[in-house]
């Protein structure tokens, strides 16, 4: 039903759906862009984690038509609810729409593993128009197609396209046109047939359970539908849409078929098959020649002494371009806000609202923006290791790694993407195909150094560590730094590897994974995919960190006290009376005496909010980790996102715009005493301090996403609760152990 | 009869049979590993210990754990 909304906009007539399917690395996602251009929407499938792509076109003869992009399978066979989401789309099931064409796409380097597909579409008797792309590279290896043959003995068009060139887009317009004007033409039935009376017996046997709505009055479609049940239900499986008769129907058949040392798979399997090797010489003139350029490629890439160390530089670069690109940016985001800041703050006279507008809205509305430049390279790097075909080397690369952790090299992209945000990392984690891969990665992405973390580190480190050399030439700053980023990598590995043996053990899943050939980027999908990712982070980790920095400026702001807060207005006052005429002798004696009582009345403010009071409450429990009841609050705005501690440790101590570089803040850390007159800043404090948020879970937005990536309540309190458990812990150890061993 | 771990990077075979857990066994299938194909050894990834095979004109490569389920036998 969801499906249909775009036609439901639409003024008139229902607007034709087709869906484009395909392999895997075959350009359909490229096709899908061209054809439709900028009208996209970006939704998920009701119950699952993957995104829906539809977009609007317009044919030559004027005809509106809405554009699915199927995710792309090797097969239809489906075992978990994501595979499961190609077969609703293109038969129609479970609450998807009936599309009226298929386009499938078509590499013409791999025909025969392509046209596998193409064989269970035709079955199904959805009308089919096959676009057959990547001729042009076939052509290059002195190969070809006959492009009339294999329409003549599929029964259906076949364009040759470049998707990424841009070629035979016309003829393939006209195409759809013709198969939307005459359906029955496009639907040739099914190629290959069931031969054998007992697979047709256990076909039928099933088709019976089938309930009508699947099989919308065609004998041929039932038993496909039927055929894909066969392959599919497994037991267990994590199928949605397989009716229970269905599902009985399939498993007591094979198991049937299996005690008469029958294999229905491979019956199946091989009947389609035998279909195309058959009539494959009919279409393809050979040649010897294979893909050269990607072989040799990887004979150097994959190559097993320097394939691994070029792979390290590579995502060392990736990683350092990450912050450098991103750090003139993130300056330009900064200052703009702090402009308009002061723009408003001149343009209105002090009052709450004033302060809400200013401290409120428009800081949050920055520490959101702030994030941007990062998260667009980092989806930029991400969508050019996809276009490229180097993410699958990468997958290889890290599988053995990954292994230990019971996961497979898949998850090694999304765990590096976490050390530039959790939240676009746990958005990444949708390339796995199972949950269970999918729950232990994001449990332990947060734990990787994000770039909200670094402020915090930055201000600690320049606050309370001399830029001294260590044994003459390592600058112990840059070393506590990188000693940081270990720490965490080393307790995020350890993490998920006793996850997968204990909550989250499960059998290892064999990895079958395709290489595909090297190719030049599409740069217009790459830019495309990094925009929608973008926006899809700005929603999302947006709203929440906007609302918490509301939320933390109201709690620090109020209750407010009316005699302070006329005293402090007159101080106000007075002070731009005595900067107004500087002339005068006694100046900077006079402001000092101001500004001290500014101070105070700035402190018992902090002190009677609910801010302050929440954090005279925790002070007990983080008292062992050194911290006093100032941090506390800190750390309780660091609840909300990490950044914000920066900005609330500048309220705290009533310096006004504080950021990690303010010199302000950091003389101000260093001279805060606690009541017997010792520092409440020593090196230990420092680290402890840095060990605690480089374990907490401290960001609303990282929850926010894992709940709509799980599902589930009890996963977010779990990372919530063991994360924040191992913080503290962390912390006292390393707290209460430097002070056994001497330390202050 | 031959193992994975007999064949020579470079060398072609033909697949006899595959084994292991069905859905492992369906999803080689359907990617054209079927019993009689001709298949290619293109490398073996010492790194993560994998196996990279060129097989109807795609390139899939797999665990040399897990491939040891496949019978290949040698072809010229």
């Amino acid at each position: 039903m969801r499906a249909q909304s775009p036609a439901a906009l639409a003024a008139g007539p229902r607007t034709p759906l087709v869906a484009v399917a395909g392999n895997p690395n075959t350009g359909k996602t490229t096709l899908f862009n061209r054809l439709t251009k900028s009208d996209q929407k970006v939704a998920n499938y009701p119950g699952v984690t993957v995104d829906r792509h539809v977009g609007r076109m317009r044919l030559a003869s004027g005809l509106q038509i809405s554009v699915l992009d199927v995710p792309g399978t090797y097969s239809l066979s489906a075992r978990s609810r994501e595979e499961e989401i190609a077969i609703q789309s293109i038969a129609g099931l479970g609450g998807e729409a009936l599309p009226d064409l298929v386009l499938l796409v078509v590499d013409a380097t791999q025909l025969s593993r392509n046209l596998y597909m193409a064989l269970q579409i035709l079955e199904l008797e959805v009308p089919l128009v096959v676009a057959l792309n990547m001729t042009d590279v076939l052509e290059d290896r002195g190969e070809s197609i006959d492009t009339e043959a294999l329409s003549r003995d599929l029964g259906v068009q076949v364009i040759s396209i470049s998707a990424l060139k841009g070629r035979g887009i016309d003829g393939l317009e006209r195409a759809i046109e013709l198969a939307l004007a005459n359906p029955a033409s496009a639907r040739p039935g099914p190629r290959w047939k069931p031969e054998t009376a007992d697979l047709v017996a256990d076909l039928d046997f099933i088709a019976a359970a089938l309930p009508a709505d699947w099989i919308r009055g065609s004998t041929a479609r039932a038993r496909a539908l039927a055929a894909w049940a066969l392959l599919s239900v497994d037991d267990p499986d994590e199928l949605h849409v397989v009716p229970d008769a269905v599902r009985r129907a399939a498993l007591d058949r094979r198991t049937r078929a299996a005690a008469a040392g029958r294999q229905v798979d491979a019956e199946i399997i091989r009947g389609r098959y035998g279909w195309i090797d058959a009539h494959m010489p009919a279409f393809v003139r050979p040649s010897t020649r294979g893909r050269e350029v990607s072989e040799r490629a990887d004979a150097v890439l994959l190559n097993p002494w320097i394939g691994f160390p070029l792979f390290l530089l590579a995502m060392s670069v990736v990683f350092l371009a990450l912050f450098s690109w991103s750090e003139p940016a993130i300056g330009w985001i900064e200052s703009a806000f702090g402009f308009v800041n002061d723009v408003v703050r001149g343009g209105m006279s002090p009052s709450i609202v004033r302060d809400f507008i200013t401290d409120g809205l428009i800081a949050g509305v920055g520490s959101v923006v702030v994030f941007l430049p990062q998260i667009l390279l980092l989806f930029l790097f991400i969508g050019v290791l996809e276009d490229t075909g180097y993410m699958a080397r990468v997958a290889l690369l890290m599988d053995r790694v990954m292994r230990a952790m019971g996961l497979n090299g898949r998850a090694f992209v999304p765990m590096l993407s976490g050390y530039a945000c959790a939240v676009p990392a746990i958005l990444a984690t949708r390339t796995m195909e199972r949950q269970r891969d999918r729950t232990l990665t994001m449990m332990v992405i947060p734990l990787m150094t994000c770039s909200a973390r670094l402020p915090v580190y930055t201000l600690v480190i320049a606050a309370l560590f001399p830029p001294t050399l260590l044994l003459g030439f390592a600058p112990v700053q840059a070393l506590l730094l990188v000693a940081m980023y270990l720490f965490s990598t080393v307790l995020a590995l350890v993490v998920a590897a006793v996850l997968s043996r204990t909550m989250l053990k499960a059998p290892s899943v064999p990895l079958i994974l395709e290489l595909p050939p090297y190719r030049t980027p599409h740069w217009p999908s790459v830019v495309r995919q990094m925009l929608q990712k973008s926006r899809a982070f700005l929603s999302e980790a947006g709203t929440v960190i906007l609302v918490c920095t509301v939320i933390l400026w109201g709690l620090l702001s109020f209750p407010k006290d009316g005699a302070r807060e006329a005293r402090r207005a007159e101080l106000q006052t007075q002070v731009a009376a005595i900067e107004s005429e500087p002339s005068s002798p006694d100046v900077q004696a006079r402001l000092d005496v101001l500004a001290s009582e500014q101070g105070e009345l700035a402190g018992d403010a902090l002190r009677a909010s609910y801010a302050g009071r929440l954090g005279q409450a925790i002070e007990p429990t983080i008292e062992p980790l050194g911290f006093d009841w100032k941090i506390g609050i800190g750390l309780i705005g660091a609840f909300a996102a990490r950044e914000v501690f920066v900005a609330t440790m500048g309220v705290v101590y009533g310096i006004g715009d504080a950021d990690e570089e303010s010199a302000t803040l950091r003389d101000r850390i260093r001279a805060e005493t606690r009541a017997n007159g010792e520092p409440v800043y020593t090196p230990l404090v420092g680290l402890s301090l840095m060990v605690f948020f480089a374990l907490a879970c401290q960001c609303m937005s990282t929850l926010a996403a894992v709940r709509r990536e799980t599902k589930s309540w009890g996963w977010v309190a779990f990372l919530f609760v063991y994360m924040t458990a191992l913080a503290w812990i962390a912390s006292f150890v390393v707290y209460q152990g430097g002070r056994l061993l001497g330390f202050s | 009869m031959q193992r994975t771990s007999e064949i020579h990077p470079g060398d072609s075979a033909r697949l006899l049979q595959i084994g292991g857990e069905r859905s492992f066994c369906r999803r080689l299938m359907e990617l054209g590993f079927l019993p009689g194909t001709s298949v290619r050894l293109v490398r073996r990834i010492v790194v993560g210990d994998l196996v990279e095979f060129e097989v109807r004109g795609g390139h899939i490569s797999l665990r040399a754990s897990e491939a040891v389920a496949l019978v290949f036998e040698r072809t010229r």
